[in-house]
């Protein structure tokens, strides 16, 4: 499942009751301030406020660190050499080669910036239902147009997803199995071409539907938003929570 | 091929949100009502096809598809990127915040650049003949991002140009792979729906 047109519950508890919107700003704000960080410990201080922040957030704590972990095995790949190129003096030596502290350093926090970004993206905006991300994207002036491509691509993710799925047990119903050869290749290319002309084929028919139903060019959205305390409290508190890591980052230690 | 956050300096950064502000303005200026569903069908499309495990020895690897989504799309392919990228990153923790804009260009620029180069020769040439040109097309996109993804890191710092070096030796197998599926998957869609190419050109 990729689990993008299912709905959230409605839940009032935490990170989830707080308006869309201003966790859409939260989020942004919290990625700019933890990428001008340059302090080992305040990065690492962010990190621990975005795992402070899922677990107010009732997110699946196991299965949000698992998809970062995820991330974390590809970005070892172009960290890995950085111990080895930044110059400075060895911290010791892999297979020879002389490892810099700088670059150790680096790496780490590489490491830390890039997962408490993405944890705390996850958690106030990823806590959402994709079709309240888009509501709150449109009350934050986005393009419509853009708005609207978004929506669409969140309502059909799932349909053309069910449909893979269905091409795919029809070609293991008939022996399929992939392996690194040229058959695997053909028909993999053949799947995605079909994919395609199928989804070429219901957009037209979801245009014709809208037409038929007098669509003149626009589309309503109808969730709306309104600010309480309660997103005032959150948002001072975060800024606040923001500007005490900015501070500590400048401060001498 | 995603980039994370904490990695590019700020001058990339904000060279490739500005980047990919331009060209998502471009697109939305093409994205009129009618075509909207055709754009948001396709962009699901790539989404859902790029999370496909295409074997390779003993391990697999996912397609880019942003060389098809150019070639189909246009410069549509900027908005269609950034939303996928979007939902990446905030319901599957993929990819980065900061970032955002330096990926999207890093995979729409290519497509665009493929979609002038190879899309008229895909849409006039026999089924077979466009199956090459698509592949051809696909691979080039796969080597351009790969190419602008070390040259990201590469500008970000010395200390970078290993790592790049090394992202575009790893991605060597990827364009031969993505330009081979691509391929057949042009000659299919050629052979069962000629116009797919002509979707987002003035059709209806």
């Amino acid at each position: 499942m990729t689990g993008l047109g299912q709905a959230a519950g409605q839940t009032h508890f935490g990170i989830r009751a707080i308006d869309p919107r201003m966790r859409i700003l939260a989020a942004l704000a919290f990625g700019i301030c933890v990428v001008s960080l340059t302090a080992l410990w305040t990065v690492a201080m962010a990190l621990g406020l975005a795992l402070l922040m899922l677990v107010f957030s009732r997110q699946p704590v196991w299965q949000t660190l698992r998809r970062m972990a995820v991330m974390d095995g590809f970005i070892v790949f172009t960290l890995v050499l950085l111990p080895l190129t930044v110059p400075g003096p060895a911290a010791l030596h892999i297979l020879g080669l002389p490892a810099s502290w700088a670059g150790l350093r680096m790496a780490c926090e590489i490491i830390l910036t890039a997962n408490a970004v993405i944890l705390a993206l996850m958690t106030l905006v990823g806590s959402m239902d994709p079709v309240t991300l888009g509501h709150a994207l449109h009350r934050l002036y986005l393009p419509d147009a853009l708005v609207h491509l978004m929506m669409f691509t969140i309502r059909y993710v799932d349909v053309l997803r069910g449909e893979y799925l269905r091409l795919r047990s029809a070609m293991k119903v008939r022996g399929f199995r992939p392996g690194t050869n040229l058959h695997t290749y053909r028909s993999l290319g053949y799947l995605i071409g079909m994919i395609l002309v199928r989804a070429i084929e219901r957009s037209e028919r979801i245009l014709a539907a809208m037409k038929c139903r007098g669509f003149e060019g626009r589309i309503f959205l109808l969730q709306d938003f309104r600010l309480t305390p309660r997103d005032w409290i959150f948002t001072t508190i975060f800024m606040l929570a923001l500007a005490v890591l900015l501070i500590c980052d400048k401060a001498p230690l | 091929m995603h980039i994370v956050d904490g990695v590019l300096s700020t001058p990339v950064l904000v060279a490739g949100s500005a980047a990919t502000l331009a060209g998502v303005s471009l697109g939305l200026r093409q994205l009129t009502l009618d075509r909207i569903p055709v754009a948001g069908m396709l962009s699901a499309s790539f989404f859902v096809a790029s999370l496909i495990n295409v074997p390779l020895g003993p391990s697999s690897v996912h397609l880019l598809l942003n060389g098809m989504a150019g070639m189909l799309l246009g410069w549509a392919a900027f908005p269609a990127m950034l939303v996928g990228l979007i939902l990446q990153a905030a319901f599957f923790g993929f990819g980065g915040l900061t970032v955002l804009g330096v990926n999207a260009f890093n995979l729409a620029a290519p497509g665009v650049i493929a979609w002038l180069i190879f899309a008229p020769l895909v849409r006039r040439a026999s089924p077979k003949t466009a199956a090459i040109w698509g592949g051809l097309g696909s691979a080039f996109a796969v080597t351009l991002t790969t190419v602008f993804v070390a040259m990201s890191l590469a500008l970000s710092g010395d200390s970078f140009i290993a790592a790049a070096k090394l992202v575009l030796l790893a991605h060597l197998p990827l364009v031969l792979i993505e330009g081979v599926l691509t391929g057949f998957a042009v000659l299919l869609a050629r052979k069962v729906k000629p116009e797919l190419f002509a979707a987002l050109k003035g059709r209806q």
